[in-house]
């Protein structure tokens, strides 16, 4: 019995150390560490329960029958982040480059199958050379086995990616149908076809790097919603990140106890809104002075900056934020913002996480490139995303509020569920200096005219109580006490149930 | 006494006269220019006047204004403050005319003591002692030569007209001499259009030491001891004390009865400080006499116990000072740090902007001593780029010095203000560099400590591992929160561990906790072990602790795996990990600070409404590059860090679209 158990861990041991020392050590000079160092980062302390340990490949090809290593490259199964249960898959490079085989697909199905059925997040932890050529069409075969898991998980459990080193070819297209990709600056890549291929067809020089590098992807691309400094700071914040997510859409996005005032005052934001209507002011200044603790999870931090996203806490209890930003373009809304806007929006409404919309938007963004670019269409996604969301839905409006604009931001007429606006509030089609030059164009030539006639229209619209004579606005709140308002209307909300008619899956204008 | 008073000025100093004012049962009037108009002071007035636009000279400077508003409101005096025009005699007149009392000395004082030529004369007459030097008008370089030779070197060449350092030079030799009178020449004619030019000793090793006055209508006149202000940067003062740590009774008492006699020379009635240089040997000499109320004056309130606001009030009303010379004893130590809205660590450049968080420490006993601070701004505020940098002065009381500089020590760790940059640190690492707490320092102090700016105080070991086991001791607190989250595996919570492994300023230190209900206590692998008490929880950006009985006062930001927590003068990233965490840490390959691009380039879309800088010029981190508008909101590009502009590619009126290059960097 004893030389049993002895044997069992000998090939414990042995599949533990993946590809070897040597590999390991290689692993370790490029500044990224291994498949299971990266599952003890992320799980708590001893919580990992493996399975799998001893699969291996089943290519008698190309010489693979002589090279069949314990776990054929990656590393799965479940453990928990604060107690709270998730499925993890973790390449691992030192074992034939990570590369994806059959077998490889197979276990990292197995834990999406069970994450399904036991509503539990997956996390994947990407770092693979691609696909293993030696097996062929076996390969690609287990990548689209993932895919079409990552389509059936999409909206029943989270699922988030890290991209850990190369993420190339095909296999980019499972972290891009996970709801969260983040990336590590200098060690991770994502593309389609390598600098290259890219080279032979189209002439284009560029590296990695610049090709699908974390800073390509955060603020060009906008594939990852974040990306961070080594594979140390990623994993924690991912287990940050995870506090704030249900851990399926049957239930309620997780409680922790908190330790902020829910009827903090903040005085200071009174002043938030400069006197100048044409002065930017800081919309994050307003998020952490009304979240819980000032913690922000920021998502999608470095693309279209004129919108923010990300999750806070009210009552110890996830939110999600969305914000136009002053400090970028006024704030407007265009192209980029929408859907960065509309995806979290849709994120939130899967998975049960209230929605709080925070309005300063002067309208979206004019000129050929807009239109051209569709934003029409992507317009419509912000629109359509908020008017499908059935989860409570707070706005809160601090200065403009203009046009059609004004009806995308969680208004009204979005059946948002309570509608607050701050004295500085302006709801209105436009300006009042766009507004005169329209209605009074015959007076233009007379600037003492059309000053008394911006002033009769500022007089009149620019302000939130047309809006809240009409009830489009529930209440004007003083700005220093929005925590105290919007943490009180989203407990009210806490029962909200809302039936929408049969479908089988709506039509968003993609 | 008077019914209503107007104070002629902003901020702080219009606060703290409105408070003395209120107390005494007169109503006060606020003026206010437009950037001011949601101030403090108008907040805290019964009344408020706008009189005019932002920039002083053409509103809390104009008499006229001035004068308007005390018509428009009845007000019977007005004070001044100190700044803008508190030594004007023209603005002392106008009262006069108008039969409004002015709330500071008669016109004739402050004519006398205004002009340095003057003022050294009537010095002279009244036996104060006088630094040697040549009063006359000096004709040219050669005669400045020979002036210089018989007072002896070093000398220092002044601009009679002058202050704040401008048209001033020292010469150890003919040849500097020389240069000296040229350039303070053409200085003084361009700075203040009046040339004149005089020369005195060069004092070394020199203290900046000051009396204070107070003298009455009716004769009586008192001194109320000294304030040290040596602590100066570029003539700016930083800290100031009182008493001074440098002076003997003896020193004092000449001191005193020579300012009183200076006072009582020039006819003086109502508080003024009579500043003086006092070299290694205890020599001082008169500098100058300021006919107003001195921004630091707080300090020797906290030692006498007398309200100079008050007084200044009541002897302008034609009251008698009711204390005398026998009174007024020196009760305690008290130490002033002015505030200053500059970044040390850009090399104090002045900073302006929101104050999205200012929380200044609460005013009362503090440990075992006490906390005042006299602030113009609040929380939401704005620190505007028009005026005096200076938002707040914070004063401590102790009954000896070392607990006045402790009570400093925690009311500066305790005091939050951010969103513009600020000499909070600094002034920290003053309150604990060896040569302030030893009270051995000159006007040098500053530039020759810190002759390359500040970067920031490295903690020693000791403090080093105190905050350490705070790090520990709260980063418990918070695991064991993350842990309580709804929703775990029942039965199979994480458990938070014992060990955990702190690394901050590159030193790592592994630590074991042990909790109770009062606090922890935390084992360091070499055994020894501090005990940490604080009602810190998580989300407090500020954590009072006591570390082995002794407070320790936290700034406390979350970062990934730590903090980023600010004392004392330093400011660090302490990390607390596993073992297992930290083990992987270190693997982590230290990265460098990006290297951005040498270029700035177009973030959006817009109009290029000002270039602020030009070719060749040399920039700090911060500093305002370009304005751009777009979607009609101007926005201010700023240096990513410091550096030489070498071209300049757009201009004022170019239209632009992402990523266009407006500048490049050498």
């Amino acid at each position: 019995m004893k030389d049993i158990l002895e044997e069992l861990q000998n090939r414990r041991d042995n599949a533990r150390l993946g590809g070897g020392q040597k590999r390991i050590d290689a692993q370790h000079a490029k500044g990224k560490l291994t498949a299971r160092e990266r599952i003890d980062l992320l799980l708590d302390e001893g919580s990992f329960e493996e399975y799998d340990t001893f699969v291996a490949h089943r290519c008698t090809d190309f010489g693979m029958e002589d090279n069949r290593p314990y776990g054929d490259g990656v590393v799965t199964g479940w453990g928990t982040i604060n107690g709270r249960m998730v499925y993890v898959f973790s390449q691992d490079f030192t074992v034939l480059g990570g590369s994806v085989s059959a077998t490889h697909a197979a276990k990292i199905c197995k834990i999406m199958d069970m994450a399904v059925q036991n509503g539990a997040p997956v996390i994947g932890i990407n770092d693979s050379g691609g696909a293993r050529i030696q097996e062929g069409v076996d390969s690609l075969a287990g990548y689209g086995d993932v895919f079409m898991r990552n389509i059936q998980a999409s909206g029943v459990v989270p699922q988030i990616s890290l991209i850990m080193g190369p993420c190339a070819g095909g296999a980019v297209y499972s972290p891009a149908m996970t709801d969260f990709i983040f990336m590590v600056k200098d060690s991770s890549y994502m593309f389609v076809t390598g600098p290259d291929v890219v080279k032979t067809v189209t002439n284009e020089h560029v590296t990695a790097e610049e090709l699908g590098g974390a800073t390509t992807h955060t603020r060009k691309s906008s594939v990852a919603d974040g990306a961070f400094e080594n594979d140390v700071e990623a994993l924690a914040e991912v287990r940050r990140l995870v506090d704030f997510l249900p851990l399926n859409n049957r239930e309620k996005p997780p409680v922790r106890p908190f330790f902020d005032d829910v009827d903090r005052i903040e005085a200071s934001l009174d002043t938030l809104v400069p006197e100048n209507p044409n002065t930017p002011y800081d919309m994050k200044e307003l998020i952490t002075k009304l979240a819980d603790e000032g913690d922000f999870y920021e998502i999608q931090e470095e693309f279209a900056k004129n919108i923010l996203t990300g999750f806070v806490r009210l009552e110890g209890q996830t939110v999600g934020v969305v914000a136009n930003q002053p400090l970028v373009l006024a704030g407007c809304l265009d192209i980029d913002a929408s859907r960065k806007a509309a995806r979290f929006v849709r994120f939130c409404d899967a998975f049960e996480i209230p929605l709080l919309t925070l309005v300063d938007v002067p309208g979206f963004m004019p000129g050929t490139t807009q239109e051209y670019g569709g934003v029409i269409k992507h317009g419509a996604k912000l629109l359509y995303a908020y008017g499908e969301a059935t989860v409570p839905k707070v706005t809160v409006i601090t200065r403009k509020a203009y046009g059609g604009a004004y009806d995308v931001m969680a208004s009204k007429h979005l059946q948002a569920d309570v509608n607050y606006a701050w004295p500085t509030s302006e709801i209105a089609v436009m300006g009042a200096k766009g507004a005169v030059e329209i209605l009074y164009r015959s007076e233009l030539g007379d600037t003492d005219k059309i000053a008394a006639r911006t002033a009769e229209y500022e007089d009149r619209f620019a302000n939130p109580f047309v809006a809240a004579e009409r009830g489009f606005i529930d209440e004007v709140i003083q700005p220093r006490s929005t925590r105290k308002r919007v943490a009180r209307a989203f407990a009210a909300l806490r029962n909200k149930t809302v039936q929408t008619p049969w479908k089988k899956h709506n039509n968003i204008p993609l | 006494m008077f019914d209503k008073i107007l104070i002629a000025n902003r901020g702080e100093i219009a606060c703290r006269v409105i408070k003395t004012a209120r107390r005494m049962g007169i109503k006060t009037v606020a003026i206010y220019s437009d950037a001011d108009r949601n101030a403090l002071h108008v907040e805290m007035a019964d009344e408020a006047v706008h009189i005019g636009p932002p920039p002083a000279n053409q509103s809390y400077i104009v008499i006229d204004k001035v004068m308007d508003a005390i018509r428009q409101t009845g007000a019977q005096a007005v004070h001044p403050g100190y700044g803008f025009l508190s030594e004007n005699p023209k603005f002392a007149e106008a009262l006069e005319a108008e039969g409004v009392a002015f709330v500071g000395p008669p016109v004739k004082a402050i004519e006398a003591m205004g002009d340095k030529i003057t003022s050294k004369k009537i010095a002279q007459e009244a036996n104060v002692s006088t630094v040697p030097g040549y009063m006359g008008l000096i004709e040219d370089a050669d005669e400045a030569v020979k002036i210089s030779n018989e007072i002896g070197y070093p000398v220092m060449i002044k601009a009679s007209a002058g202050g704040g350092g401008k048209g001033m030079r020292i010469a150890w030799t003919d040849e500097e001499a020389r240069e000296g009178f040229q350039s303070s020449k053409n200085e003084a004619a361009s700075s203040f259009g009046d040339d004149r030019i005089f020369i005195e000793k060069f004092v070394t090793q020199p203290r900046h030491i000051e009396i204070q006055v107070l003298a009455d209508t009716h004769g009586n006149a008192v001194y109320l001891h000294e304030r040290e202000c040596s602590i100066q940067r570029r003539n700016q003062k930083v800290v100031e004390e009182a008493p001074s740590p440098f002076l003997d009774p003896e020193t004092r008492k000449k001191m005193g009865e020579e300012a009183v006699a200076l006072a009582k020379a020039v006819g003086y009635a109502s508080a003024g400080t009579v500043e003086f240089i006092v070299d290694g040997d205890k020599n001082f000499y008169f500098l100058e006499m300021n006919t107003r109320l001195q921004v630091e004056h707080p300090v020797t309130e906290l030692i006498t116990g007398v309200d100079l606001v008050e007084q200044m009030i009541n002897v302008a009303a034609g009251g008698t000072l009711p204390m005398k010379q026998e009174d007024l004893k020196i009760n305690g130590w008290a130490i002033e740090n002015r505030l200053y809205a500059e970044d040390p660590y850009r090399g104090f450049l002045p900073s302006i902007g929101r104050l999205t968080r200012y929380r200044p420490p609460a005013e009362g006993p503090l440990g075992d001593g006490i906390v005042r601070n006299d602030t113009g701004v609040f929380e939401g505020g704005e620190i505007s780029m028009y005026y005096d940098p200076m938002i707040a002065k914070l004063c401590t009381w102790g009954p000896d010095r070392p607990t006045a500089i402790e009570t400093m020590r925690n009311a500066l760790d305790s005091f939050e203000v951010e969103g513009i940059g600020h000499n909070l640190p600094f002034v920290a690492a003053v309150m604990d560099h060896p040569k302030f707490v030893s009270g051995d320092m000159t006007t040098a102090f500053i530039a020759e400590e810190y002759p390359d700016g500040f970067d920031g105080v490295t903690l020693g070991e000791t403090d080093l591992r105190r905050v350490a086991a705070a790090a520990a001791a709260m980063n418990r607190v918070a695991e064991i929160r993350r842990a309580r989250i709804s929703g775990t595996l029942d039965n199979h919570e994480r458990h938070v561990g014992e060990d955990w492994v702190v690394t901050a300023q590159g030193a790592r230190m592994a630590v074991s906790i042990a909790a109770d209900h009062d606090g922890s206590t935390v084992t360091f692998e070499d055994g020894g072990a501090l005990r940490v008490e604080g009602a810190w929880t998580p989300g407090d950006s500020l954590a009072w602790m006591t570390v082995d009985g002794k407070p320790l006062v936290l700034k406390v930001e979350k970062i990934t795996h730590g903090y980023r927590l600010r004392t004392r003068g330093a400011d660090m990233k302490v990390h607390v990990r596993t073992p297992r965490q930290a083990e992987l840490a270190a693997l982590m390959p230290e990265k460098l600070p990006p290297d951005t691009s040498k270029m700035l380039l177009c973030p959006m879309p817009g109009l290029v409404v000002k270039i602020d800088v030009e070719e060749g010029q040399e920039v700090q981190e911060g500093q305002a590059l370009c304005t751009v508008e777009a979607m009609k909101m101007e926005n201010i590009l700023r240096a990513e860090r410091k550096g030489v502009v070498s071209a300049i590619k757009a201009t004022a009126g170019d239209s632009l679209a992402v990523d266009d290059v407006i500048m490049e960097f050498e």
